[in-house]
């Protein structure tokens, strides 16, 4: 992650030259900056900046769609058309280990209309997730550990 | 030309947001349980306000302004899902929910269940 800081130090140094203190101008350096690194990657072999930096970007944009899909499914139901609501409280067995996957998971879970986590299973093995559509208990938890956690893994391991 | 697109473009999104905080309102009256009725609030809210403040950051295109914004939309981000996990799990330990039309619960009888957890740490002491 030393790359990061060193592509804000680029960034930083861009917006000195150019005297440009502005939103404009630092984007503009972080653009170049990054061009100037992903060229270099040779010199860092170890590093997996690149792949978290538009991994993170993909997956935040990924989740936005997400989030504006089902909050038109969970407004069709509270209006009185589309789905029937069905609550559910859903064990979601785990592959995700650490603290971060654990936490990244739980947050998106809950920022997704229609699930919500409840809570994390002390040894955790499961997330105990409150659907507003849980119907097909199985198909719920597919769908969120082929999509979601699926994702969060690739980016973070 | 452009003018009038950004102006097409506030209003979609004003009224976009708007719609999506009614939604949120008519949640909390119209579902069945806490439990659901969060849905409704949290959820639809975050979109909502996040629709409103985007409109807002094109209505005023100064850095200031648009800074703000993106603070504003991050941190409801950050913030929402940890207050929702919080009252969900508070609203289920006290029994509240899940109220009755809930078609399976894996909580209710597991050794995981915060209530009973919660009951034997209070036992316990």
């Amino acid at each position: 992650m030393n790359l990061l800081v060193l592509n804000l130090l680029l960034a930083l140094a861009w917006m000195g030259f150019n005297a440009d203190f502005s939103l404009g101008g630092f984007t503009a350096g972080f653009v170049l900056g990054h061009g100037v690194l992903w060229l270099g990657r040779p010199l860092y072999p170890t590093q997996r900046y690149f792949r978290v930096f538009w991994g993170s970007l993909g997956y935040f944009l990924w989740l936005l769609k997400e989030i504006v899909t089902s909050s038109l499914k969970v407004a069709a139901s509270v209006l009185g058309f589309g789905e029937k609501v069905q609550p559910a409280v859903i064990a979601i067995p785990l592959d995700a280990r650490t603290d971060l996957e654990i936490t990244l998971l739980a947050c998106s879970i809950t920022l997704t209309p229609g699930t919500l986590t409840l809570d994390v299973a002390p040894d955790r093995k499961h997330l105990y997730v409150h659907a507003m559509f849980g119907g097909d208990a199985a198909a719920l938890c597919a769908e969120t550990k082929d999509s979601m956690e699926r994702r969060i893994l690739e980016v973070l391991r | 030309m452009l003018d009038q697109i950004a102006q097409a473009i506030v209003g979609i999104l004003a009224v976009a947001g708007a719609f999506f905080c009614l939604v949120a309102a008519l949640g909390v009256v119209r579902l069945p349980d806490a439990l659901t009725r969060m849905h409704a609030s949290s959820k639809a809210g975050t979109l909502g306000c996040g629709l409103v403040l985007l409109a807002v950051a094109i209505f005023f295109p100064g850095l200031d302004v648009v800074a703000r914004v993106v603070a504003a939309i991050l941190f409801l981000l950050l913030t929402t899902p940890v207050a929702a996990h919080m009252i969900g799990r508070a609203a289920y330990a006290s029994g509240e929910s899940p109220a009755a039309g809930t078609v399976r619960d894996d909580l209710a009888d597991g050794p995981d269940n915060p209530r009973r957890r919660l009951l034997d740490k209070a036992g316990g002491r």
